[in-house]
């Protein structure tokens, strides 16, 4: 059967785009209005004064992660590489589990602001702080990027805006919700967005599904019937099994040293909140990577895999062209607004982390050594946070052009192999020393960075060389034990009395929260 | 530090409280673990199981991956009741013992 030529009106600004994407906008900027006279101190502006309820931290943290790469991207993957897509998507949600048994309500009873408090609690401050931040902000900025450069291609897709106009515009709503609102306002950015993704997905898969009686056998029959059977069987995603763990190792333990992930812990009450908080963001996450197969197989089955890819090679443009083919222009207009809304909010979370490490964790803590008044603290977190806002806009220009696909992938391994180690290190081990959480975080860092530098997707189809310097694409599974191992080697070598007591001393605050924040 | 903290850190009840915590956050790691790495290695040595039919065209692979994002939700939920029920109110007993 040749695919029927599908009249689409994205790239092309229409009416309907337009309108839902400015009332979007104008939503969050008067929420954000409403939030900026909430925010005087420093514990409003990086933790919502901690008074954010469970199911809407739930919410807020199932906003701050899925990011337009997985709603489009996971789409378009299921669309044109059928069972593979559903494999990838599976990997987005084991994380969540592990970040609830290991480290969730241990990291809300010890920190206040930041995962670096949490490392530092019992270590000397200024190593510790230092390392710390660098990994949070090697992270946050290089996930940035990919979401900058993410944001300016798909704002061009729909609707056809220029990508530096693209780039830009997410870069000013994005820190006049971070600027005037600090964690207030980004929380109820990230709970308007997830709450609209999570229903447009939904009636999206409802209107795929309307075509085929509502069976997904019908759907699986139709896909089946026009790209073979071997759209529902396992290809080339997953066949080499060290390969497979590697990256299954960075997205389910990258998670849990993600710092945009991990402030939003601080911003409830306590930790039977942070705890219910988890269940809640699993569920809806859960749900979002269950159901976005349905609209990339209705895509495939619909749309064809040749249109969607005359429209954007890459397989990206999948769910919005199954939506206007469904819905009409109309519809395509909300999922236009609604990806648009998605990159905002994942943005605004990524600098509020990456604002909190430099202001609360280098300056007031290195610089001031502890010491700083409220005002000031409040001053330097809103320079920190355009500081980090103009380089996350300049940065997602300079990257135009650039395949950046392999960046999320290096921002988990970072994220595994820098944060995840001397975080659970510090939070279990008695022994762990200052020395050691330095040299877990640089042999981590520097282990995944240069790994990757090597890898066949940098050195071989980013450089152009012929042959790998390293096998691996992910280095996760050869970093992350190099990071817990150097933590635990330099820990042994160097002992620190007065850590070992204060571990005894924090386990009232560890496990019954006796003073915490 | 306070003699009152001093004395509940070295009780047998808070030491209970830590080792079962402890235990019960790696028997759930470890499910997750076995549950997650099992099905990618199940992927990449043996994609003939997964691609056995079990409808008209369903391949055996679809509700694996379903099942796997259902159960990593289970065994968080599993936690919660756990930590709801029975760790919170160890660790009220506990904090209890402080105030008095």
């Amino acid at each position: 059967m040749a695919p029927a030529p599908v009249e689409t009106t994205l790239g092309t600004p229409t009416a309907s785009a337009v309108i839902f994407f400015l009332a979007i906008v104008a939503l969050t900027l008067a929420v954000t209005w409403w939030a900026a006279r909430r925010t005087r101190s420093a514990r409003e502006f990086y933790a919502a004064g901690r008074s954010i309820s469970p199911l809407q931290n739930g919410m807020a943290l199932a906003g701050d992660y899925m990011s337009a790469a997985s709603f489009l991207g996971i789409a378009g993957l299921v669309a044109m590489r059928g069972y593979d897509g559903m494999i990838y998507a599976t990997g987005w949600l084991v994380g969540w589990p592990a970040l609830m048994f290991l480290i969730a309500e241990p990291l809300r009873n010890l920190g206040k602001f930041t995962f670096a408090d949490v490392v530092a609690f019992r270590l000397r401050q200024v190593p510790v702080r230092i390392a710390a931040a660098c990994g949070g902000i090697l992270t946050v900025l290089v996930y940035t990027i990919a979401q900058m450069v993410g944001a300016g291609n798909l704002i061009r897709l729909l609707f056809g805006i220029p990508y530096e106009w693209a780039v830009i515009v997410v870069g000013v709503v994005m820190l006049a919700y971070v600027l005037f609102g600090g964690m207030i306002a980004t929380t109820w950015v990230q709970i308007i967005k997830a709450a609209l993704l999570l229903f447009g997905v939904t009636l999206l898969a409802a209107l795929v599904l309307s075509r085929f009686s509502f069976s997904p056998g019908a759907l699986f029959a139709a896909v089946v019937g026009r790209y073979g059977q071997a759209a529902l069987e396992p290809g080339g995603l997953v066949t080499d099994p060290v390969e497979a763990v590697s990256l299954g190792l960075a997205l389910m333990l990258g998670l849990l040293g993600l710092p945009h992930i991990l402030m939003r812990f601080y911003t409830v009450p306590d930790a039977r909140a942070a705890r219910t908080s988890v269940l809640y963001a699993t569920g809806l996450i859960g749900y979002f990577y269950l159901i976005i197969p349905i609209v990339g197989f209705g895509a495939a089955a619909l749309v064809g895999r040749e249109t969607i890819k005359q429209v954007d090679a890459g397989g990206n443009m999948a769910a919005p062209l199954v939506a206007e083919l469904l819905g009409g222009t109309p519809f395509l207009g909300f999922i236009a607004a609604v990806a648009f809304a998605t990159i905002l909010a994942v943005v605004a979370g990524l600098t509020l982390a990456g604002a909190s490490a430099l202001s609360h964790d280098i300056f007031v803590h290195v610089v001031r050594g502890g010491d700083a008044t409220e005002h000031e603290q409040m001053r330097i977190a809103r320079i920190a946070t355009v500081i980090f806002g103009a380089a996350a806009v300049v940065l997602g220009i300079a990257f135009k052009g650039q395949n950046v696909a392999f960046m999320v992938g290096l921002a988990f391994a970072i994220a595994a192999s820098a944060n995840f180690p001397p975080l659970l290190l510090s939070i279990v081990w008695k022994r762990f020393t200052t020395a050691g959480a330095v040299a877990a975080m640089a042999t981590g860092a520097t282990l995944a960075l240069a790994l990757i530098t090597g890898s066949p997707t940098v050195w071989v189809d980013l450089l152009g060389h012929a042959t790998p310097l390293v096998p691996l694409k992910n280095p996760a599974i050869v970093s992350m034990p190099a990071a817990f191992l150097a933590g635990i080697v330099v820990s042994l070598m160097t002992p620190e009395p007065r850590a070992q007591a204060l571990f005894e001393d924090e386990k009232l605050r560890t496990y019954l929260g006796v003073g915490a924040e | 530090m306070q003699p009152s903290h001093r004395q509940l850190l070295d009780s047998p009840d808070f030491h209970r409280l830590v080792s079962r915590r402890l235990r019960v956050s790696l028997v759930l790691t470890a499910l997750l673990f076995v549950m997650y790495y099992g099905f990618i290695l199940l992927i990449a040595t043996d994609k003939a199981l997964l691609s056995r039919r079990i409808g008209d065209v369903t391949t055996l692979g679809i509700p694996l991956a379903a099942a796997v994002i259902l159960g990593a939700w289970v065994l968080t939920a599993v936690y919660v009741i756990w930590a709801n029920r029975s760790h919170d109110a160890d660790v009220l007993r506990l904090r209890q013992r402080l105030d008095s």
